[in-house]
C-alpha cells in the first residue's frame, strides 16, 4: 500500500507558483472542483519513493491569511480546516527572491499554523542579476525550515525541491505572532473549542467568521461566545498583527539579505510603462492588441471549427447507416452527437482566446489594462478588473464569468457576472451571420468594407453598449454597505513562458468541457426527444401521407425524405410548443416555426441554425447558407401572404438573439459563481425581458 | 473612517505629484489599510508616485519594491510627510 503525502503550494501572486507547479508535475495534473464551491484547483501527482506518492495542490496566490476575495479564501480554508480533503501534510511556500519582504510576511503567518513547511526562493537568478545576495543558511535558521533556491522558469533547482520533499520538514518551532495580542485564557478556551493547533489559528478563524459564516454550529457558538465576552476589533487587530510581523521580517532581512541598487532595472520598467499607460498611445496600443486578437480568433479558429462540425456530420451519417435503426440510433446520431459537436465547436475559440489572454497576463500587461481602464469602468459600477471578463465574453461567457474571481470588490464582481453574457459571444455568430445575410446586401462600400461585416460589427458594439448600460442600471439598483476599494499590484514586465501559457490553455478548455459540457449534453437529449416525438398518432399520419406517394427517381425520393423530416418536426412536441407560444411571439414578428427554433435554441443559441435548416428542408448545419436563405425568403405567412422574414421581423429576431439569455451553461456558471438562485434568475429575466420588449418595439416600429 | 476635512499642515498621498516621494505616516481607513500593508505599503516606508493613469486616476506608487495601483480616493486616506533633508 502506498501512502499519499499532501502538499500545498502557497505564495503571493506573481511569484511563479504555477510555473513551479508545472515544472514539478508536467501535464500530470488534473483540474477539478473544490467540494462545496466550484473553484478551479489543480492537483498533480508524482512518485517520491516506492511507498509514497506526493499529491501537490496549486492554490491561488494570496497576500496574507486575511482573505478578501473568493480566490484568497481557497488557501485559507484548505490550511485551517484539518478535515479538508486537501489539507496539507507539507507546505511548499514559494517566495519571489527579488522581493522578499512582502512575501515573507505571509510565511510568518503560515509558520504560526504549525504545519511542516519548505521555503522555495524563486527567481533567484533575477535577484542575483539585480545584485541581491541572500544568506540561505541564515534564513533557514531564522525561520526554522529548509530553504531551497530555485529558478522555476528554467527548471533549475526543481530536483533540489523534490529532494527536500523526500527528506521532509519539521513543524516550525518559532512563533511570529505577538503573544501580547492573545495572552488571556479566553484565547486558549477558544483554541480548544475550535480544535485549533494554535491560538493564532483560532484568531484567524475568528477574523474570517465575520465575512464567511461557518457551518459548524459548535464553532459558531464558541466564536459568538468569545465575541460577546471579549472586545475583538478585527480591523485593528489585523493591522497590528501585520505590522508586528513586518518588524520581525525587517530585522531578519537586515541580517540575511544584501540589497542592491536597482535603479537601472526600475528605469527600464518605467520606460515601458510610460508607453503602455500613455493617455493616448496606451489606449491605441490596447485597441490594436484587441483588434489583432480578434482577427486571429476569427480567422484561425474558423478552420478547426469547420472541421469539427463536418466530422461530426459525417460521423452522424455513418452511424445512422451502420447501426440498426430505431430510437437508440436516432438518439445517438441526432441527439448526443450534435450535442457533443455543439460543445466541441467552441473549443478552438476558447483555446485561442485563453492563449492570448494568458500571454498578456504572463507579461504583466493585463494589470496595466486594468490600470488605464479603471477610471472609465468605474462610472458603470465596474472596475478595471472587469475589462478582461467582458472581453473574454466575446468568445464565451462561461470562462469569462469564471475569470471574475479575482475581483475583490463584491458589487463590481456581481455586476460583471450579470452583464458579461450581453457581450456578443461566438454562439451568436452563426445566428447573426445567417440573419444579417437576409436583410443586408453583400456589397462593398469604400472599396474594402463589406456591408455585412459592418452590420456584424454593429451587433458586437450593440452587445458592448448593452453590457455597459445594464451595468449602469445595476450600479444604481444594487446596494452595498461595504466600502469598496481597487488596489492592485502592477507586476514587473517579463517575457511570457510558453510552457505555462500552454498548460493554462489546456486547463481552461478542460474547465469549459467540465462546466458546460454536462448541461449541453443533457439539454440536447431533451430537445432531441421534443423534436423526435409527437403527440400520439401525429407521426403516423405524416408517415401514412408520405407512404402513399411513390417517387419517380432518386432526386424526388431525396426531396420527399427531406420534406418528411420537415413535416415530422412540425408535428412533434417541439412543433406543438412552437404553436403554443405563437400568440406570445407574434407581436415580435415571429411565426411558430421561429418559435420552434427559439425553443430548441434555449439551451444554446447556435442550435437555431440547425433547427431552421431542418424546418426549411435542408440537411444539417453544414449546408449552404445561401440556399437556406433563399428558402427562408420564399416562405410566406399562410393567412396574410406576407413575407415571414421581412426586414422588421429579421431585425427584431437579431435584437432578440443579441439580448435574450439563451444559454444554460452560462446560467449554470452564474449560479455556481454567485451561489445565489436569486441573481441567476435576475440574469435570466432581465436579459430575456429586455430582449422581448426591444424586439416588440423594433417590430412594431419598422413593420 | 475617512477624514474629509484635513487639519492644517497635513499632507496626503493624493497631493503628491508624479515623481515626488514621501514617507508614509498613517493609513486612516482600516479596511484599505490591511490590503495596503499586505502589499508592502505601511507606515515608515518611503513612497514614490511613479505614474498616473489617463484622467489622473488611479495612480501607481512604488513602495517596498512593489508597484501598486490605487485610486485617488484611496490615496487620500494615506497621510504622508515630506522627507527631511
Amino acid at each position: 500500500m502506498s501512502k499519499t503525502l499532501r502538499i500545498a503550494l502557497i505564495g503571493n501572486p506573481n511569484t511563479g507558483k504555477s510555473t513551479l507547479f508545472n515544472a514539478l508535475t508536467g501535464l500530470k495534473q488534473k483540474t477539478g472542483n473544490f467540494p462545496g464551491v466550484t473553484i478551479e484547483k489543480s492537483t498533480g501527482r508524482f512518485q517520491i519513493d516506492n511507498y509514497t506518492v506526493a499529491e501537490i495542490t496549486d492554490l491561488p496566490g494570496t497576500y496574507s491569511l486575511f482573505p478578501k476575495s473568493i480566490d484568497e479564501a481557497i488557501p485559507f480554508k484548505l490550511l485551517l480546516d484539518p478535515a479538508h480533503p486537501q489539507h496539507p501534510d507539507l507546505i511548499l511556500f514559494i517566495a519571489d527572491a527579488s522581493n522578499l519582504k512582502r512575501n515573507l510576511v505571509m510565511l510568518t503567518q503560515i509558520i504560526d499554523l504549525k504545519i511542516p513547511t519548505i521555503l522555495a526562493l524563486n527567481m533567484i537568478d533575477q535577484a542575483k542579476a539585480k545584485g541581491i545576495s541572500i544568506d540561505l543558511e541564515g534564513m533557514s535558521e531564522k525561520f526554522g525550515m529548509p530553504v531551497v533556491p530555485v529558478n522555476a522558469r528554467k527548471r533549475i533547482g526543481v530536483d533540489k525541491i523534490i529532494d527536500q520533499i523526500k527528506k521532509g520538514a519539521d513543524v516550525p518551532k518559532i512563533s511570529f505572532a505577538d503573544p501580547a495580542q492573545m495572552e488571556t485564557e479566553a484565547f486558549e478556551e477558544l483554541r480548544n473549542s475550535l480544535n485549533a493547533r494554535t491560538r493564532y489559528q483560532a484568531v484567524l478563524q475568528l477574523h474570517n467568521s465575520l465575512s464567511d459564516k461557518t457551518k459548524n454550529q459548535a464553532h459558531k457558538a464558541a466564536m459568538d461566545k468569545f465575541r460577546s465576552n471579549n472586545l475583538f476589533d478585527s480591523g485593528t487587530r489585523q493591522r497590528d498583527d501585520l505590522l508586528h510581523r513586518y518588524k520581525q521580517i525587517n530585522a531578519i532581512l537586515a541580517s540575511t539579505v544584501k540589497e542592491a541598487d536597482t535603479t537601472a532595472f526600475k528605469r527600464r520598467q518605467a520606460k515601458i510603462d510610460a508607453i503602455l499607460t500613455h493617455r493616448f498611445w496606451g489606449y491605441i496600443i490596447f485597441f490594436l492588441i484587441l483588434f489583432i486578437i480578434f482577427q486571429a480568433i476569427f480567422s484561425l479558429a474558423g478552420y478547426p471549427m469547420k472541421m469539427i462540425v463536418e466530422s461530426f456530420n459525417w460521423l452522424s451519417e455513418r452511424l445512422e447507416k451502420a447501426i440498426p435503426g430505431g430510437a437508440l440510433n436516432d438518439l445517438v446520431s441526432n441527439g448526443i452527437l450534435p450535442g457533443l459537436s455543439g460543445i466541441l465547436v467552441f473549443i478552438p475559440q476558447i483555446a485561442f482566446l485563453s492563449f492570448f489572454i494568458a500571454i498578456l497576463e504572463d507579461t504583466g500587461y493585463l494589470a496595466r489594462v486594468a490600470f488605464i481602464m479603471d477610471r472609465t469602468m468605474r462610472r458603470f459600477g465596474l472596475n478595471g478588473k472587469s475589462v478582461i471578463p467582458l472581453i473574454s465574453g466575446t468568445a464565451c461567457a462561461v470562462p469569462a464569468i469564471m475569470a471574475t474571481r479575482n475581483i475583490e470588490n463584491k458589487k463590481a464582481r456581481l455586476i460583471t457576472i450579470l452583464v458579461t453574457p450581453l457581450m456578443s459571444c461566438s454562439a451568436r455568430l452563426p445566428v447573426f451571420i445567417l440573419l444579417v445575410g437576409l436583410i443586408v446586401p453583400e456589397r462593398q462600400i469604400l472599396g474594402i468594407l463589406g456591408l455585412q461585416g459592418l452590420a456584424l460589427m454593429g451587433l458586437y458594439i450593440l452587445g458592448f453598449l448593452a453590457a455597459i448600460g445594464a451595468a449602469t442600471i445595476f450600479k444604481i439598483l444594487i446596494k452595498s454597505k461595504i466600502k469598496q476599494y481597487f488596489i492592485l499590484e502592477l507586476p514587473v514586465y517579463r517575457a511570457p513562458n510558453l510552457n505555462t501559457v500552454g498548460i493554462t490553455v489546456v486547463k481552461k478548455v478542460e474547465t469549459f468541457l467540465f462546466q458546460a459540457g454536462k448541461i449541453i449534453i443533457a439539454i440536447s437529449i431533451i430537445l432531441w426527444f421534443l423534436a423526435s416525438y409527437g403527440p400520439p398518432g401525429a407521426f403516423t399520419k405524416v408517415e401514412q401521407k408520405y407512404a402513399a406517394i411513390h417517387p419517380k427517381d432518386e432526386t424526388e425520393q431525396h426531396s420527399l425524405a427531406l420534406s418528411l423530416k420537415t413535416e415530422k418536426l412540425q408535428s412533434s412536441f417541439a412543433g406543438e410548443l412552437g404553436k403554443f407560444i405563437e400568440p406570445a411571439i407574434r407581436p415580435l414578428g415571429f411565426d411558430w416555426k421561429i418559435g420552434i427554433a427559439l425553443i430548441t435554441s434555449f439551451a444554446a443559441r447556435e442550435v437555431f441554425v440547425g433547427t431552421i435548416s431542418t424546418l426549411y428542408g435542408l440537411e444539417g448545419e453544414g449546408s449552404d447558407f445561401n440556399q437556406l436563405r433563399n428558402n427562408m425568403l420564399k416562405s410566406r405567412d399562410p393567412v396574410t401572404h406576407k413575407k415571414v422574414y421581412s426586414f422588421a421581423a429579421v431585425l427584431s429576431l437579431l435584437i432578440f438573439y443579441a439580448f435574450a439569455m439563451q444559454c444554460m451553461s452560462t446560467l449554470a456558471v452564474t449560479y455556481k459563481e454567485t451561489a445565489s438562485l436569486k441573481w441567476t434568475l435576475v440574469q435570466f429575466f432581465y436579459m430575456s425581458g429586455t430582449a422581448y420588449v426591444l424586439s416588440l418595439i423594433i417590430y412594431q416600429v419598422f413593420r | 473612517m475617512i477624514l474629509n476635512k484635513k487639519s492644517k499642515g497635513q499632507l496626503f498621498l493624493d497631493e503628491l505629484r508624479t515623481g515626488e516621494s514621501a514617507i508614509i505616516e498613517e493609513i486612516m481607513d482600516t479596511n484599505i489599510c490591511i490590503k495596503l500593508i499586505e502589499m508592502g505599503c505601511l507606515p515608515g516606508e518611503l513612497v514614490l508616485v511613479r505614474m498616473t493613469a489617463p484622467f489622473r486616476d488611479p495612480i501607481a506608487i512604488e513602495v517596498s519594491g512593489n508597484l501598486i495601483s490605487l485610486r485617488k480616493s484611496e490615496a487620500r486616506t494615506i497621510r504622508v510627510k515630506h522627507i527631511d533633508l
